[in-house]
């Protein structure tokens, strides 16, 4: 079983505070407003969770794996995921 | 951006009471940890998935002290950054 945003809307929908039209957009803006963030390269911080990160790669020198010809990788930038400690007990049953 | 910061803008840009966007936050965040508690995995599409991923034990050392030390197995959540947000978060730098 995976957990998708619709069944994430669902369980708020159930609490019986707001129209189901409602929560969707509310999940949707809260979505937006966390990817809109770390478009700027900001860190999100959600304590009880973990930290979505920003990290600058710079540029590497690396090979194509099919014809081993060395080429230069651009520098990227990536979203990376720390989990808090609270998250990592609850995972490991603690 | 903390969680306190993200219910603030949250509730400006939704119209949604302070805590009643504290509680969309809160919620949404423990429905995913409870997935990944319950071992199941995430996948919020645009943004990204979580998976568990198990570790075995092993001995390690303490880096300190040199010292000898049992290193349990182990589950942590890993994250994979969805299409859209890898795209839009890598668009700022070629951009640039």
């Amino acid at each position: 079983m995976t957990l998708t945003k619709a069944d994430i809307i669902e369980k708020l929908y159930r609490a019986e505070k707001f129209k189901r039209t409602e929560v969707a957009n509310y999940v949707e803006t809260l979505l937006e407003i966390i990817k809109e963030k770390l478009e700027a390269g900001e860190d999100i911080l959600i304590s009880g969770f973990g930290k979505f990160c920003i990290k600058d790669k710079g540029s590497r020198r690396g090979r194509n794996p099919h014809t081993g010809e060395p080429i230069i990788l651009e520098p990227r930038r990536i979203v990376t995921f720390r989990p808090s400690g609270k998250l990592r007990d609850k995972i490991n049953g603690r | 951006m903390n969680k306190s910061q993200l219910i603030e803008v949250f509730s400006k840009r939704s119209g949604l009471k302070r805590y009643n966007a504290e509680f969309i936050i809160k919620e949404f965040f423990n429905a995913m940890t409870d997935a990944l508690a319950n071992g199941e995995g995430v996948e919020i599409r645009g943004f990204g998935s979580f998976s568990i991923r198990e570790y075995d034990g092993y001995v390690g050392r303490n880096p300190k002290t040199g010292e000898q030390v049992e290193v349990a197995p182990k589950k942590l959540p890993f994250f994979k950054v969805g299409k859209e947000l890898k795209e839009r978060v890598m668009d700022k730098v070629t951009a640039q």
